[in-house]
């Protein structure tokens, strides 16, 4: 039955997060920062990354979106914290809709992976160089 | 005219076959016209005719087939034409709107000296942006934007338009906004300036009466997809004189009059535009539903789209906590209203519309930094042919309260 497939996705822990999200905010002396924008709906994801030992020693987010994307960016900011950026380069997307807890459509899929779009493209940077400490 | 009234204009519903599907087990209401409109079986069976009756290549083919294809492939050339009241040697068929605003900016450009100026809006779609800005960078023009308030309306008082503006280049009805802007008057201060004026026609021709002639326009492009026709096919008009001097946009076969190893000459209007293979079947849908257009009649249709409109504004002005952009005044729009519910992001509502099998747009429509401007990052965008009526509206309405009951 698909009656209602996608206020499914509308769980009480994704609605939550979007009116209080987590980690949102801007992070003093983040050792890198990318921007990711979903042009199909305009999301728009910002992560700054602070390390320590070549770990996540704090993430924050800021920018607007939707529901889904604001979950998702609350979620995985609070998963990745203490991890390796090697292991962080290796999530999926479906990882994050584990993460979330819900399955999207081909609709929502870049509203889940924004933050992990910004999240995998400002370490690739940050690998390379490009990104100095801001 | 005859008017067509209400419930005739709901009969025509049963002349377009994907209106009877139900989404979600829900009654289809479809409320995305100004991305694409639905097809009446009329102009499915023009398309199917020709592949199965006559399909063949156009021009110099010396069969019957031939015959047959290029005679029907030509007439479409001159319904076209004629629904917009230009001469066919002035209605060159490309992909749709953006080809055309591509085609002309590459061909005018070329031109243009340095330091030369073009003239937009604030509220135009990437199609009628992109082209010139691209182009305007690589050929160092300048791109200059008459400004919107904050209802969306143009302040043509206060534009930038000069002696080097040679370029101007309008949306006659705002895709997002829904603003309908005074192309006739904006065509006159560019006339006076010495300036090429080009309007946007992809959210008006299919909605009401549209004369190249009393708009005094130089070009006007437009899609067939927007207007009951299938989707890769659209229109460009030009001015004869201008046609004739500019050069041809893409080169090969089909243009030409003669070709050496050294040198051609390209062929007469419009072909001189349309090189290669045209897409014939989408010329001979596009006819098809320039005559079905034509059995409503124009004016019947603005006039059904402003009952609509001026429905959906009282409407959705009585649901709590929505937002509406663009015009306040019903007359002053096209059919079409674009809206926030307070802090719900607008690809959310429109999922949870889709629930309830209605389907309209949510994002930013194409016109990102008109969004910006407004600081909007994108806004749910309702828009109506003939075939909506007031109870799809109402259906609308009372859904955005279910859909804001998710998020209480």
């Amino acid at each position: 039955m698909n009656e209602f497939m996608n206020q499914k996705m509308y769980m009480e822990h994704i609605l939550d997060l979007y009116k209080n999200p987590l980690n949102f905010g801007i992070l003093d002396n983040a050792d890198f920062k990318e921007r990711c924008f979903n042009p199909s709906c305009g999301d728009e994801v910002e992560i700054q990354v602070k390390l320590k030992d070549d770990k996540v020693d704090d993430v924050k987010f800021i920018g607007r979106g939707c529901a889904i994307s604001v979950a998702a960016a609350s979620l995985l900011t609070e998963n990745i914290k203490g991890k390796l950026l090697n292991d962080i380069n290796n999530l999926t997307r479906e990882d994050m809709m584990e993460l979330v807890g819900i399955e999207v459509g081909p609709a929502r899929v870049k509203c889940i992976t924004c933050s992990l779009v910004s999240l995998r493209d400002g370490i690739r940077s940050y690998l390379e160089g490009k990104n100095v400490r801001s | 005219m005859v008017t067509i009234t209400e419930s005739k204009m709901e009969k025509l519903r049963e002349d377009f076959p994907i209106l009877s599907r139900r989404i979600h087990d829900k009654k289809l209401v479809y409320l995305d016209n100004s991305a694409t409109t639905q097809k009446p079986k009329q102009v499915i069976d023009a398309i199917t005719d020709y592949y199965t009756k006559y399909n063949s290549n156009v021009h110099r083919g010396l069969h019957k087939l031939s015959e047959e294809a290029t005679v029907k492939f030509e007439e479409a050339h001159n319904k076209v034409a004629k629904f917009i009241n230009s001469d066919s040697q002035e209605l060159i068929f490309t992909k749709g709107t953006t080809e055309s605003l591509n085609l002309l900016a590459y061909s005018l450009l070329t031109d243009l000296k340095k330091g030369d100026e073009i003239l937009l809006t604030q509220m135009e779609h990437h199609s009628n942006l992109v082209p010139w800005q691209q182009l305007a960078k690589r050929f160092e023009l300048n791109l200059k934007f008459i400004e919107i308030d904050k209802d969306g309306i143009l302040n043509l008082e206060n534009n930038p338009i000069n002696n080097k503006t040679k370029i101007v280049s309008v949306a006659h009805t705002s895709n997002f906004l829904g603003t309908i802007n005074p192309v006739k008057e904006i065509g006159k201060i560019a006339h006076e300036n010495n300036a090429l004026f080009v309007v946007d026609g992809a959210q008006s021709v299919p909605h009401m009466p549209v004369d190249v002639k009393d708009l005094d326009c130089d070009f006007l492009a437009f899609s067939a997809h927007k207007m009951l026709g299938p989707t890769g096919i659209g229109a460009l008009y030009g001015k004869k004189e201008l046609l004739e001097k500019m050069h041809p946009f893409n080169y090969g076969g089909d243009m030409i009059l003669e070709v050496k190893f050294d040198d051609t000459k390209f062929n007469n209007l419009p072909w001189k535009f349309e090189a290669g293979t045209p897409n014939i079947a989408g010329a001979i849908g596009f006819g098809a539903a320039v005559d079905y257009l034509n059995k409503i009649g124009m004016e019947n249709i603005k006039n059904h789209g402003l009952e609509l409109t001026k429905h959906a504004m009282r409407r959705l002005n009585e649901v709590k906590n929505l937002e509406i952009y663009g015009p306040l005044r019903a007359d002053r729009r096209g059919p079409l209203v674009s809206f926030n519910l307070i802090n719900i992001h607008p690809h959310d509502t429109t999922s949870l519309l889709d629930d309830y099998g209605i389907a309209v747009r949510g994002g930013h429509h194409c016109a990102m930094p008109t969004m910006k401007l407004m600081n909007l990052v994108g806004s749910t965008r309702a828009s109506f042919y003939f075939y909506n009526t007031k109870e799809e509206i109402d259906y609308l309405a009372s859904t955005l309260d279910k859909v804001k009951g998710v998020f209480k």
